[in-house]
């Protein structure tokens, strides 16, 4: 390579330089000195989940019980939460993909599933309702808005992400007997483009494409919500929540034998804690302050009725084998299921 | 197993590239044509401006280049933040539909490139300035010839400037994450296409693409060097890219 064309090193640049360089390994010297008391336990963490501010509350509360730990949460996608832990770097993880998780126990990586809460998807659109799905359900709804995209008169944005929301919006496509392989080729009126976008984007940035395009798109109702409150999107709410929508959240611990952080305990500890009466009270009132509206719905309480609608759709959708958690992933789970 | 993911980069690499896969293709030739719409932007405006902050003399000389000097470091993200909402339909150019194209992510690259590209070019062409522009003119150049002897002179530098500023823009993910949301086949790169890879929890897809980002980058840049052969004699590239000049 040529030298920097003319760039010099004078004086100035080299005390600056050399500034630099100490003031970022003192940092770094005195970070690493620092007494460490607290055990940090790691928490990898769908972005619908984290987006809510409602983990920073279950830190709050978790650490004012158990002052020896530390709660830290990584924010990603369903896939990405289950890779990090299946590679050793989280404790237990918080997602919204039943299957995702079904896989994840089966190659041993995973036990001790719990669901601790639920609320349910919604389709947001357009305000005035321009293509007439309102009153319908959420895959009539999906079928309407296709039949509209095909002549250019609507659109409709995916994930595209693999994250939770968008395995639950390729069922929902699947419910609708069509093939998405063929919808995401299909022109949109006479326009050149297509009437499914794929976006490949996280929730927020989803929506936004949405609000710019004015599109369709399936969103966790929290995230909406959050947007909605700080002005970002004009989106309304197009259909109603239903049993097609149900959206379940649990917590997996990582498989003791398989992870190098000894945080077997304190990973039970927290889902304990997440299923006890407590926290689920909590969740129970959880985003009324803030976004004029509760998020989720507390899922141990609903055990007490097991005849109810919610419990018959969450054993349809998020139980696996007839179960929360199939006995052969389970381990050391003491009293966690009744 | 922690090596898993790069083994499996690799060998998904060679088989994408080998088999041609058409959505790879098509996300490298998209990164390719947007870098080098912003390099084109950032340099018809770019040079020019270069050429008369170095050769002219005037007031604010000096804080002119501070700032594009300091601008070089503008982190991407904050960059694209304020672009958005400029080129959000709600914003100032929201009527311009630049936002989730290529020619909006481009135009961001470009605006991220230009002090890059400014900062190099003014100081290739000082480095040459002076003595040569003073020798031209007791040769008995006008003040507009002894400029042209100076820009010539200064090719490599220019070059060096025009190459870094492409990569710069060829490799960045902020612009195109905030002003393209990685749209599949609309504004889809190869930048955005690993992240979203990445947090798909697809790590060996995710390093075959960034295998196939850096040999994009190196061929690039080694053709560059081969260009420049004329100039710098027989096998001079060669020495070029081993750095001895």
């Amino acid at each position: 390579m040529p030298n920097l064309a003319g760039f010099k090193l004078n004086r100035n640049v080299m005390i600056a330089v050399a500034l630099i360089v100490m003031v970022t390994a003192g940092g770094f010297i005195w970070n690493l000195t620092r007494p460490q008391e607290k055990e940090s336990l790691i928490v990898s963490t769908t972005t619908s989940l984290y987006e809510t501010g409602v983990l920073d509350v279950l830190k709050t509360r978790f650490e004012a019980s158990n002052p020896e730990y530390n709660v830290s949460f990584i924010s990603q996608g369903t896939g990405l939460a289950i890779e990090t832990a299946k590679r050793g770097d989280a404790d237990l993880i918080l997602v919204h993909a039943p299957s995702s998780e079904l896989a994840f126990m089966e190659t041993g990586f995973g036990v001790n599933r719990k669901i601790f809460a639920y609320n349910f998807f919604i389709i947001v659109g357009p305000a005035g309702d321009p293509t007439g799905v309102e009153g319908l359900g959420p895959v009539e709804a999906m079928l309407r808005i296709r039949e509209m995209g095909l002549s250019g008169n609507a659109l409709w944005v995916s994930r595209g992400d693999n994250s939770g929301t968008h395995i639950k919006e390729k069922a929902l496509w699947a419910m609708t007997g069509l093939s998405l392989d063929e919808i995401k080729l299909e022109p949109a009126g006479g326009s050149g483009g297509t009437w499914y976008i794929e976006a490949g984007a996280g929730m927020t940035a989803t929506l936004q494409l949405a609000n710019e395009k004015d599109a369709y798109t399936l969103a966790d109702v929290a995230t909406y919500l959050k947007n909605v409150k700080n002005g970002n999107i004009q989106l309304v709410k197009a259909v109603d929540s239903g049993e097609e929508t149900l959206n379940v959240y649990s917590a997996i611990v990582c498989a003791p034998d398989k992870s190098p952080r000894g945080m077997f305990d304190a990973s039970m500890l927290f889902v304990q804690f997440l299923a006890s009466d407590e926290t689920q009270a909590m969740l129970e009132t959880y985003g009324e302050e803030e976004f004029g509206s509760t998020l989720f719905k507390p899922w141990v309480p609903e055990l007490d009725n097991p005849e109810s609608d919610i419990v018959t759709w969450v054993e349809e959708q998020a139980y696996l084998d007839g179960s929360e958690c199939p006995t052969q992933y389970r381990h050391q789970a003491g009293s966690l299921y009744r | 197993m922690s090596w898993t993911p790069i083994i499996e980069g690799v060998s998904e690499a060679v088989r994408l590239i080998l088999s041609a896969d058409k959505t790879v293709i098509e996300i490298t030739l998209r990164s390719l044509q947007t870098a080098g719409y912003a390099t084109l932007i950032a340099s018809l405006v770019g040079v020019p401006l270069s050429i008369l902050v170095a050769m002219l003399e005037f007031r604010g000389k000096g804080t002119i280049k501070f700032l594009f000097n300091a601008m070089v470091g503008v982190p991407t993200v904050t960059l694209g933040l304020f672009l958005w909402t400029l080129f959000s339909r709600s914003g100032p150019l929201g009527s311009l539909g630049l936002l989730y194209t290529v020619q909006g992510m481009a135009l961001g690259q470009a605006v991220l490139i230009l002090p890059i590209l400014v900062s190099f070019t003014v100081s290739a062409i000082e480095s040459k300035g002076n003595e040569l522009r003073d020798l031209a003119r007791t040769l008995g150049a006008s003040e507009y010839q002894a400029s042209l002897v100076v820009v010539r002179e200064a090719y490599s530098g220019v070059t060096l400037a025009l190459v870094s500023s492409f990569n710069r823009a060829f490799a960045e993910l902020g612009i195109v994450t905030m002003l393209g949301a990685n749209i599949r086949g609309v504004t889809r790169v190869l930048t955005t296409a690993i992240a979203l890879e990445t947090a798909s929890g697809e790590l060996g897809l995710s390093f075959a693409l960034s295998f196939i980002l850096l040999a994009v980058v190196l061929t690039l840049n080694l053709l560059i060097a081969f260009f420049q052969e004329g100039r710098l004699g027989r096998q001079g590239w060669l020495r070029y890219i081993m750095g001895e000049r």
